[in-house]
């Protein structure tokens, strides 16, 4: 069967847990920015937990589909409609062939995962079906929905009933405001003043208009200052400054001290920007949910915390499993 | 030289080896990175070299971040034990300097340069106190240069100058970063020449474009069938400056699959090269050209 796309929402692609084992050639892991929402899509609709979903950001497509199939949409709330009429998000419904499954305007959080019983069946690339849009790779052609594509869809592994739902508590999207990201300070903290590293995690920031898959920019807090020093051979005349080096998913950069920046699942590999942290692998899928304007705090942490809040992430998702075993 | 280790939350290592750019400083980063390799460390997902530092990322439910952060300790030590020998390849690479392209998009961005009134090899030529962008060209071709690194976008390589560091090129980064590129432009930023693999966002000094197609992500360009990605870190790359005519047949012929890029097998060692580098560059230039 086939899914054809009437309109593309704003930037939709086809996503499932990422492409690991190629950052060191400069291509990024992808996959879902929320891979919490992406794996409760696909359990709903009894699919592996990471087959491959699109993933829609701030507004949905419009897709017509050949055949019957079950479909799910968790993540925002983005609400879904059928041939018009209402249907629930975090609930699997069943869409009939010709039907048309189109959107509401988004209510809250920013990416929806529309996972459709089969999976979405693009080409295995490196191991993965996530598009990687800069690098032109995976996904379908290498790029997002564009009007007129047809996506192929697998074949069901069993028959799923609709009207499975996922529990409120179990969808681990983020809550209250601000936002309250965790970070562990390192990788280049020694390079700012003490003063400068208290206000990092103190300020108050939002989420500037420019966040997408590549990273998340931060503005409205106080800009860094930095230890006075001779810029090293290589690293280049500004303080924010480093000799071009490896940036992990998560990690916080901030060129020239001023807003800093969260590289996410289609992260640049390495650059030549000071960074301050990293945020907590916990706490990644909860910026993939956050619309501009957010309030944010950072919130400083050690290893043991972020252990520990790693170890409550994957109860989450275990409870969420066996909620729909 | 002592490695500074620091946690990148908690799923990666990230080591830097120098806080200054030196071979000294790469070379360490690729032997502790292909020891970190064959050590087959249960949980280390992905090992990324760069210039002067190298990440592992790792999945902390299968080892303690600690217990990691010991062994890549061990490893760093006994890298200083290793001979500075590397086998690699040396590549040369065409560049239309100065080409049409390249021009037109650094003008579109002018207002964003240290130098609003003239072109990057312009600029570049005189910060370097070279006379001319003819004389900047030869500065920048003339030598070889180390892929000291790959990333940034896919294939991207960070080329380091295979020259004494008082005769290394270096500028600086646009002051507010480019939204657009051409593919393929050669730019430079810092210390470091690199090659846009794709067409994007950049904030290097524009200098030229080459006809050489270094990532395909549909591998059907014959060389790089077997992998999407021409570079490895430890590769040379030798420019060669081509004029109009020549980047004109040549693009023709990677249209025509019929484009053959000049690749030799190369041994390299730092103890040399550091002996005599001018007499070893000339060698590796032999290497390439075939006397």
């Amino acid at each position: 069967m086939a899914i054809k796309v009437l309109k593309p929402g704003l930037a939709t692609t086809v996503q499932d847990l990422g492409r690991p084992g190629y950052y060191h050639i400069g291509i990024p892991l992808s996959g879902g920015m929320d891979r919490h929402a992406l794996a409760a899509a696909n359990l709903l609709v009894g699919n592996p937990e990471g087959a491959a979903v699109l993933e829609a950001v701030f507004m949905g497509p419009e897709l017509e589909f050949t055949e019957d199939a079950t479909v799910a949409i968790t993540g925002a709330e983005l609400p879904p409609k059928l041939d018009g009429e209402p249907r629930e998000t975090w609930t699997s419904f069943k869409v009939r062939r010709g039907q048309i499954l189109s959107f509401d305007f988004l209510k809250q959080g920013a990416r929806g995962y529309i996972a459709v019983a089969g999976g979405i069946d693009v080409p295995v690339v490196l191991g993965s079906r996530s598009t990687y849009a800069l690098g032109a790779l995976g996904g379908f052609n290498g790029r997002k929905l564009e009007a007129g594509d047809e996506l192929p869809v697998g074949k069901a592994v069993a028959a799923v009933k609709d009207g499975r739902t996922v529990a409120k508590d179990l969808r681990g999207q983020p809550a209250g405001v601000p936002t309250e990201l965790r970070a562990m300070p390192g990788l280049y903290w020694h390079r700012i003043t003490e003063a400068a590293g208290n206000g990092f995690f103190s300020d108050t920031w939002k989420v500037a208009p420019e966040a997408d898959r590549i990273g998340y920019r931060f503005k409205g807090g106080k800009s860094l200052e930095f230890v006075p020093r001779e810029p090293p051979f290589g690293a280049g005349s500004d303080p924010s400054n480093i000799t071009d080096a490896c940036y992990p998913y998560g990690s916080i950069q901030v060129p020239g001290g001023t807003e800093p920046i969260v590289l996410h699942r289609d992260a640049v590999s390495g650059g030549g920007y000071f960074m301050v942290g990293t945020v907590i692998a916990a706490d990644m899928d909860l910026i993939g949910q956050l619309q501009p304007n957010t309030p944010v705090k950072f919130v400083k942490v050690g290893m043991d915390q972020a252990l520990a809040a790693r170890k409550n992430r994957a109860e989450l998702l275990g409870k969420l499993r066996t909620a729909l075993a | 030289m002592q490695t500074r280790f620091s946690f990148g939350g908690d799923e990666h290592i990230f080591a830097e080896v120098g806080e200054a750019m030196s071979l000294e400083a790469f070379f360490k980063s690729l032997f502790v990175t292909n020891a970190v390799r064959d050590a087959k460390i249960k949980g280390v997902i992905e090992i990324c070299p760069a210039n002067a530092s190298y990440q592992v990322k790792f999945d902390p439910d299968q080892i303690k971040p600690d217990d990691l952060l010991a062994e890549l300790k061990r490893l760093d030590t006994g890298s200083e034990k290793s001979e500075p020998v590397i086998k690699t390849r040396i590549i040369e690479i065409p560049v239309l300097y100065n080409d049409p392209w390249t021009r037109e998009t650094l003008m579109r961005f002018r207002e964003r340069h240290q130098d609003p009134n003239g072109t990057d090899l312009e600029y570049a030529a005189r910060i370097n106190g070279l006379e001319s962008v003819d004389a900047f060209i030869k500065a920048h071709s003339s030598a070889p240069w180390f892929v000291s690194m790959v990333g940034f976008v896919a294939g991207l390589p960070f080329l380091y100058q295979m020259v004494e560091r008082n005769r290394q090129l270096q500028a600086p980064k646009y002051l507010r970063p480019r939204t657009d590129t051409p593919k393929l432009t050669v730019g430079h930023g810092g210390c470091f020449s690199c090659i846009y693999s794709v067409r994007g966002a950049g904030g290097y000094q524009m200098f030229g474009i080459t006809p050489m197609p270094i990532y395909d992500p549909n591998q059907k360009i014959s060389y790089l069938r077997d992998f999407m990605c021409l570079f490895r870190p430890g590769d040379i790359v030798k420019w060669k400056p081509i004029d109009r005519a020549a980047y004109d047949a040549a693009v023709a012929d990677v249209d025509a699959g019929r484009f053959a890029p000049v690749i030799r097998d190369v041994s390299f060692s730092l103890t040399d090269f550091n002996r005599d580098i001018d007499a070893y560059n000339r060698k590796l230039d032999g290497v390439l050209h075939g006397h």
